[in-house]
């Protein structure tokens, strides 16, 4: 089969190349990688992916990270992307290879990573037949992709690809998947990259929509409370300038979410702080009263929103989306504009008239005044030992002088990362937010640590996270990464299920208390620092050690058991109704 | 077949295009499945488009439209319109087979009256089709019901919105 095909092959692509010679799919498929700009590919090798394994050393502008996990791969691939922007590439074998990158896919598709998953498949008459490692991925993945492709012809490889980095890369970004069976990967044929896209229903780059711009201005110029809320479109767009822009030219303050962090600078005089179940009070009673909202490259997620009925009842809403797939899912949205985020903003600056919002401004400052964002995390209680807050104010006010990149994982400790570090620059907030994967945290370092070599790539995660994924420092050692540094807040629990058992399952600590190994041992046994912390009087000091470190660092920091994150909005409430400590309202 | 997703539930009418791809039409009916709709019947064939297919699908829920914008975010899919509200026509094909021994002459005639006709007869059972609307099918077989029906085959809705009666003012 494979000598007809190339013969074949050979006769078409002649018209092409005549001096062209035949490749096997695997050395199409990492040609079609160099192709792509792709530099550094995560995964694990497996039999139904060995062809592609076979090829990869032919390739070295194709730097291989040789993963512990699957799972760790996949992330590792978000946090390269993340970090850089780029498309993040992993890549895994059939059946148990290829379900362990369900997890991040998934993760990739809430968060709109771009990344593009390549997986081996049992060769095409084995497909169906229930063979060894055999997983119907593509069956799998259907839901949690941009798109997926099951590649049967070694001739559509170089089309594939090039689609899957497109699709991957532009309009609202995610995963796309491509799984090749091992006959296509070991058959040969000459490849033709002069490739057409066979996608009529993936719309181009969306056109300004200047009527809505024009009315958004308008309703800009004319609110009374008006708020700018900003998502992670404004950093996947490089929107940041234009966003301070329009800010500044119409003195109105500006939200940002969790996945927003770092698109306008926490420092900035306008900035509020962060929304939602554990937003500040000053934060969600504006969006309480406002009379006009900019929502820019957000999705209205639930934990922004709260109870949707109830939210921002007095507002005007423009939705700015280059998805518009999201306007009206979740909040009703009076102007929808859809486009990228910075060129509606580039283009909003310019049609917006000079203002200032000063007598609204001044009104949320008296909200921030009265409920005194931080101020539950100042109380100390009698005979307390390490607090989290400790870390968390020695580490912001270290970062200040040493900008670095945080990846944080899922739970408190990511709260109050979210909470309590200023956040100045788009790319250095990096966290699982709509899948809120746990163990996301020290892969995604892994990869973020590739992509910028020269920042200091800080974790900060806990300990039931970081015993999930903490194989991948085995990755980092193999691989000489020395810019990666890991703080685990650790509180012995499954922490922010903890809190919510506390606060409303009248403490019934269900399956919460999580022991652990000596994480500071653990990190000698991988061959990289690790420090144990205890008191706050020794915070300043290894977090600086660490800091300055040559090569990996862990630092355990055993922190008091029962701290809580507040201000917190219970599930279902609406944004209004939040607790600011223990049965205390705002 | 046809169940019920709530107090506020309906029926809607979708007409998409979409790509003659393996897995097209897995992606598009999953996200109805997605939000725990049923679908009361689909309908896929070639369109005029080479390559491309149009698909009519007849779902019950109470809110369609945010799934028509995520039909409409598929690479696959070229176009989709929820049709339910335009002026369209509507047909489906029911073949059925029918207990029929002495009972053939009655039937024919039912058949007959309901501008369906007679494919086929046999000892005791008649193979009968009609092709009407929907509405008009389901009380072509309520009236078919009595005498037994021993096969039921639905083609499922097929739909074409009405092009506007003058384009001009329209």
């Amino acid at each position: 089969m494979s000598g007809l095909l190339a013969t074949e092959t050979d006769r078409r692509a002649d018209a092409h190349a005549p001096t062209a010679a035949p490749r096997t799919g695997a050395q199409i498929m990492c040609e079609a990688l160099v192709r792509a700009g792709v530099d550094v590919i995560f995964g694990i090798p497996g039999g139904a992916i060995m062809p592609f394994y076979h090829a990869l050393p032919e390739y070295p502008g194709l730097r291989h990270v040789l993963c512990r996990h699957e799972q760790g791969a996949g992330h590792a691939a978000e946090g390269y992307a993340r970090a850089s922007g780029k498309v993040g590439v992993c890549v895994a074998t059939s059946g148990p290879g290829a379900t362990n990158l369900v997890t991040p896919i998934s993760d990739a598709w809430m968060d709109s990573t771009p990344m593009v998953a390549i997986t081996g498949q049992v060769s095409s008459p084995f497909l169906g037949r229930d063979a060894f490692q055999e997983t119907d991925i593509t069956g799998i993945v259907l839901p949690i992709t941009k798109h997926c492709y099951l590649v049967k012809d070694i001739h559509d490889l170089p089309r594939v690809f090039a689609e899957a980095f497109h699709l991957a890369n532009t309009g609202r970004k995610g995963p796309v998947l491509i799984d090749v069976t091992k006959d296509v990967q070991q058959t040969r044929a000459v490849p033709v990259w002069d490739v057409h896209f066979d996608l009529p229903g993936y719309g181009g780059p969306a056109q300004l929509q200047m009527d809505g711009i024009r009315e958004a201005a308008i309703l800009l110029d004319q609110a009374e409370k008006p708020l700018i809320m900003a998502g992670s479109g404004v950093i996947w767009s490089d929107g940041h300038d234009a966003l301070r822009a329009l800010a500044e030219k119409t003195g109105i303050p500006v939200i940002t979410t969790l996945h927003g962090k770092g698109a306008f600078p926490d420092d900035h005089p306008l900035a509020l702080g962060m929304p939602g179940m554990h937003g500040w009070v000053h934060v969600n009673r504006a969006l309480q009263e406002c009379d006009l909202l900019l929502n820019v490259g957000g999705r209205f997620d639930d934990r922004v929103t709260g109870k949707t009925s109830t939210f921002a009842p007095h507002a005007q809403i423009i939705h700015v989306d280059i998805d518009a797939t999201e306007f009206g899912k979740s909040i009703r949205v009076d102007v929808p504009i859809h486009g990228d985020a910075k060129e509606v903003l580039l283009a909003l600056v310019e049609e917006v008239q000079p203002r200032r919002a000063d007598a609204w401004f001044a009104h949320i400052e008296a909200l921030r005044e009265k409920h005194e964002p931080k101020q539950t995390y100042r109380k100390r209680p009698a005979g307390a030992g390490l607090m989290p807050p400790d870390v968390y104010a020695a580490f912001n006010r270290m970062a200040r002088e040493r900008p670095c990149k945080v990846i944080t994982d899922v739970g408190q400790h990511q709260m109050w990362a979210a909470q309590l570090i200023e956040w100045s620059t788009p790319r250095s907030h990096i966290t699982s937010g709509g899948s809120g994967t746990m163990g996301f945290s020290v892969p995604a370092a892994l990869g973020a640590a590739l992509a910028c070599p020269d920042e200091v790539i800080w974790v900060i995660c806990g300990d039931g996270g970081f015993q999930m994924t903490n194989q991948e420092i085995a990755t980092m050692v193999q691989e000489g990464v020395r810019n990666v540094r890991i703080a685990i807040i650790n509180n012995g629990y499954l922490g922010m299920v903890r809190q919510w058992q506390e606060l409303f399952e009248n403490r019934r600590y269900s399956s919460t208390p999580l022991t652990g190994p000596d994480f500071a041992q653990l990190a000698n046994a991988y061959g990289v620092l690790g420090v144990r912390v205890e008191s706050p009087e020794e915070v300043d000091g290894v977090l600086s050690r660490a800091w300055d470190h040559d090569g990996v660092a862990v630092i355990d920091f055993r922190v008091e058991r029962e701290v809580n994150v507040f201000p917190i909005v219970p599930q279902g409430s609406g944004i209004g109704d939040m607790l600011v400590e223990v049965g205390v309202q705002a | 077949m046809s169940r019920s997703n709530g107090a506020h539930s309906s029926r809607h009418t979708i007409v998409a295009l979409l790509q003659d791809h393996p897995g097209a039409l897995n992606r598009a009916v999953s996200l109805f499945r997605r939000r725990g709709y049923n679908i009361c019947s689909v309908n896929v064939g070639p369109s005029e488009v080479d390559g491309i297919s149009r698909v009519t699908l007849t779902v019950d829920a109470d809110d369609v439209n945010p799934v028509v914008q995520q039909l409409d975010r598929l690479v696959e899919i070229v176009r989709v319109n929820n049709v339910t509200t335009l002026p369209r026509l509507e047909r489906e094909t029911a073949l059925v087979r029918v207990r029929a021994a002495d009972t053939r002459a009655e039937i024919a005639a039912i058949v007959a009256a309901c501008s369906g006709r007679v494919l086929d007869v046999s000892a005791d059972s008649m193979m009968v089709e009609q092709t009407a609307t929907p509405r008009e099918i389901d009380d072509f077989i309520e009236l078919l019901r009595p005498y037994g029906i021993e096969e039921l085959s639905r083609s499922g809705c097929i739909a074409m919105v009405r092009p506007p009666r003058n384009p001009i003012t329209d």
